[in-house]
């Protein structure tokens, strides 16, 4: 499997601000990369790095086998692009703009332009000035998705659509990648990433935090179990990987981490299971873990500050 | 990303008592357009206010004596001058009093009247194109509040204008009387006010900030038009142009207050109909609604260039018609001064400038350079095109595809360069036509177009030294202006103040200033196309290595 994109060690810093703080990203071809982070983690500077909209402080970055600043114009005819404000011109009309887009990188499909704007139920003839936030980002998704180019990136292309379009979207990019094509998805929609994404890397404030395939992440996360035993359960607070721990006569309710869950669960069968719920991981709870730490950590932090 | 809007901190809501008020937070608004304007505000005070302040202690210097402003003032008493700068009164005793009117008033107004639509337009439409006025309007905010307050800080900026030029202009020349600098301030501020109105209103008919500065401005040029006709021949048009009635004032030779009250009625009721236009409206549109428009791109969108052409075409199609009519205008003046040289043979040996031009053509040789001024202007509007794309994020999408920095760059460049070309060609055909047809002479045709494409040089350095800041120091791009300004200065101004040679040399326009008759500069312009071309690639190389501004 061949790389398409490749970041080791980027770095980009506005002023006194460090957007990118060493940042690492591989992304194979043919793959579905979800690239998760909040607002302000650096999701939306890493993408224009890789586009050669900015240049890298330090750092190295290849894309399609070339480099991003410097062979710009000939990796774009490869790639596209739907930036996550999408600005329009207000007295071009969406027909126009798609043209356009389509025509400065090289063509675009006429058939599919005109299935994608049926799919997605968009009015070309209105002038970019009267589109609502949704219909501006329709005009970026037809102009990219009508492209015949191996690279997609999205940069949280969901954001203003309502969720019948949001289902056509998740099919549209089911089909791409059923063309073996490669797509990097930027978004800080969770269920939209498990659903679309083989593979996901987690962002925060600049650098790469956690990055897999959904069960390498699943893995690294905390199964919820509720049982009810025959007996009162004992001796679970001295195993391994069992967090939040409480035990109310039959019944235990605890977190165990995820590779410490067959230990778990033999340990219990001991005492007889009567019932037994358990709640898979998911990656809102591995994405909380990260930004909830750092948020619990922050919230002390001020707490501490102010008191004094 | 830490950027710090100027958000006023909050404040109580003055929301109880103002159920169905039309004008509630106007308070809060005019707080908030200072805040935004601190810098801005006192910029375009202080520049105008110090322009004329400072220029005062020069009169005594040029002009020492009353028989050096008595020739002077026989200078004034041609069509060419009157035409430019306005009917000269006072001329028999001309004073320092009368000097100042004379020279200065109609320049003063254009700066005053720019300002106010600028600032008018910038306060209004713009804030509704952006977006930004609706989320304003949702909170405890009354309909008029928005225009009422930019009426008001716009309105206020003129008064402070006139008050401070009431006070210091006595005080920088002693022979200035106090009563004729309170009417003078009040004539300036006079014609503010009604370009406020001017913009509050053209804001109200158009979707567009640009279309409505665009049309704002075209009432100015429409209104220094007027006046210059009618100086020259039918006094009538003066009385219908705003400039007009503030010279009209006669002001320190007869200080005449009652032209300023018609400036006051058509302010109140410019003003009123934009009042009633935004009761009508929806919070966005503009009187005219927007059509639909193609559902598939045409042949030509399919580059870079096309793209600019498309953007560019609407403000490049204005400047050219505004330049060929002005050309024309102008041109057919021609034959009036032609009637007055030959009427006074013995004021037309006076007027020999020692460049070797006829009194028409020194006077061609100005309104030409005021075309290359303008066409500069434009060239610098051209390629602001070019950032303004750039910090709306519309050349974000554009650059993800197989378009390259610089040759979306050089599309732009592309227009300004042959737009200001296409400006000084069609005001120089415009002027030449006119002139040739008057004066029923076909070789003044050549002669003043000739003259007018000399300028060709001086007006792409300025470009260029627009492009440099754009790849550069792009937020230092609005000192383009400052180039414009000091050709303005020189140019205009220069054969009153009578500069230094070597400030007057400075000035990019200065190589052609005496075409037709004189001698072109050709060292000069030989400077400028290096510098030209140096500036152009320094600047695409600029733009190419620094990062695109994102949001």
């Amino acid at each position: 499997m061949t790389t398409a994109i490749d970041v080791a060690g980027v770095v980009k810093t506005f002023g006194q601000v460090r957007a990118l703080d060493g940042l690492d990203l591989q992304v194979s071809t043919g793959e579905v990369h979800g690239f998760l982070g909040p607002n302000g983690a650096g999701k939306s500077t890493t993408i224009r790095v890789l586009l050669g909209l900015l240049r890298a402080d330090s750092g190295t970055a290849q894309m399609l086998g070339g480099d991003p600043w410097n062979d710009a114009v000939a990796l774009h005819r490869r790639l596209a692009y739907v930036p996550g404000d999408v600005n329009l011109w207000p007295n071009l009309s969406g027909g126009e703009a798609i043209d356009l887009l389509g025509r400065l990188r090289g063509g675009l499909d006429e058939k599919r332009r005109k299935t994608l704007l049926e799919r997605f139920d968009l009015d070309p003839t209105k002038k970019g000035r009267t589109y609502s936030k949704g219909n501006r980002q329709k005009v970026a998704l037809v102009a990219a998705l009508a492209s015949d180019v191996e690279l997609l990136i999205l940069d949280e292309p969901t954001a203003g659509l309502d969720p019948l379009m949001e289902a056509v979207f998740t099919e549209c990019i089911d089909e791409w990648k059923d063309d073996g094509k490669t797509v990097l998805l930027s978004s800080h929609i969770l269920a939209e990433v498990e659903k679309l994404c083989d593979k996901v890397s987690i962002i925060r404030a600049g650098k790469i935090v956690e990055s897999g395939t959904l069960a390498e992440l699943r893995h690294l996360t905390r199964t919820s179990i509720l049982a009810e035993t025959f007996r009162p359960a004992t001796g679970l607070d001295t195993l391994p990987g069992v967090h939040d721990l409480v035990v109310e006569d039959h019944r235990v309710n605890f977190d165990v981490d995820t590779e410490k869950l067959d230990g778990a669960l033999r340990h219990l069968a001991e005492f007889g299971i009567q019932t037994l719920t358990s709640q898979p991981p998911t990656l809102e709870e591995l994405f909380m873990r990260h930004y909830g730490d750092e948020l619990a950590a922050e919230q002390a932090a001020a707490e501490a500050g102010a008191s004094t | 990303m830490s950027v710090t809007t100027a958000a006023p901190r909050p404040r109580q809501h003055a929301a109880p008592h103002a159920r169905g008020n039309t004008l509630t937070g106007t308070g809060t608004l005019i707080r908030f357009i200072l805040r935004r304007d601190r810098v801005r505000l006192p910029i375009w005070i202080g520049a105008i206010v110090l322009s004329v302040v400072g220029s005062l202690p020069t009169f005594p210097e040029t002009y020492p004596t009353a028989a050096d402003r008595q020739a002077r003032a026989d200078l004034l008493d041609n069509p060419a001058t009157i035409a430019l700068t306005g009917p000269a009164y006072g001329k028999d005793d001309y004073t320092y009093g009368a000097m100042t009117a004379n020279e200065l008033l109609s320049f003063l107004a254009i700066a005053v009247a720019l300002m106010s639509i600028l600032l008018m337009i910038r306060h209004t439409r713009t804030e509704e194109e952006t977006g930004r006025t609706e989320l304003l309007r949702a909170g405890v905010l009354g309909r008029h509040a928005g225009t009422t307050a930019a009426i008001i800080v716009v309105g206020g900026a003129n008064i402070v204008i006139g008050l401070l030029l009431a006070v210091l202009m006595p005080a920088a020349l002693d022979e200035l009387s106090a009563s004729g600098s309170l009417l003078f301030g009040a004539a300036t501020a006079a014609v503010g006010l009604v370009f406020t109105g001017v913009a509050a209103l053209t804001a109200q008919i158009t979707e567009h900030a640009r279309a409505a500065s665009g049309m704002a401005a075209a009432v100015l040029g429409l209104a220094f038009v007027l006046r210059a006709i009618g100086d020259v021949g039918a006094e009538a048009l003066s009385w219908l142009s705003p400039i007009g009635w503030a010279q009209r004032t006669k002001v320190y030779v007869d200080d005449r207050w009652w032209p300023l009250l018609i400036a006051a009625a058509v302010t109140v009721g410019l003003i009123a109909v934009a009042f009633a236009l935004t009761s009508r409206r929806d919070v966005g549109a503009g009187l005219v609604q927007p059509k639909p428009g193609p559902a598939r791109a045409g042949a030509r969108l399919s580059s870079p260039l096309g793209l600019a052409i498309r953007l560019q075409r609407g403000n490049l199609i204005g400047w050219t018609v505004g330049l060929f009519v002005f050309g024309l205008g102008y041109g057919g003046l021609a034959s009036s001064i032609e009637e007055f040289v030959n009427d006074n043979s013995s004021i037309a040996d006076m007027l020999e400038q020692g460049t070797g031009q006829t009194i028409i053509q020194a006077f061609m040789a100005l309104i030409i350079q005021l075309m290359a001024l303008l066409a500069a202007a434009y060239a610098v509007i051209a390629v602001t095109r070019l950032r303004t794309e750039e910090t709306a994020g519309r050349a974000e999408p554009v650059l993800a595809t197989a378009v390259g920095k610089v040759r979306f760059a050089v599309s732009h460049v592309a227009i300004a360069l042959g737009g200001s070309l296409l400006l000084v060609v069609v005001g120089g055909l415009g002027l030449g036509i006119s002139a040739a047809l008057t004066l029923e002479d076909a070789s003044v045709l050549g002669q003043f177009f000739g003259a007018a494409m000399a300028h060709t040089v001086a007006i792409w350095f300025v470009a260029a030294v627009a492009v440099a800041l754009v790849g550069l120091a792009p937020r230092a791009l609005p000192a383009a202006w400052v180039v414009v300004t000091y050709g303005v200065v020189v140019g205009m101004l220069g054969g009153f103040f009578q500069f230094p040679d070597w400030v007057t040399n400075l000035s990019p326009f200065d190589a052609a200033a005496t075409l037709p008759g004189g001698e072109l500069g050709t060292t000069a312009l030989v400077i400028m196309g290096v510098l030209a071309v140096a500036l152009v690639v320094f600047g695409l190389l600029g733009f190419r290595r620094r990062d695109l501004t994102t949001t």
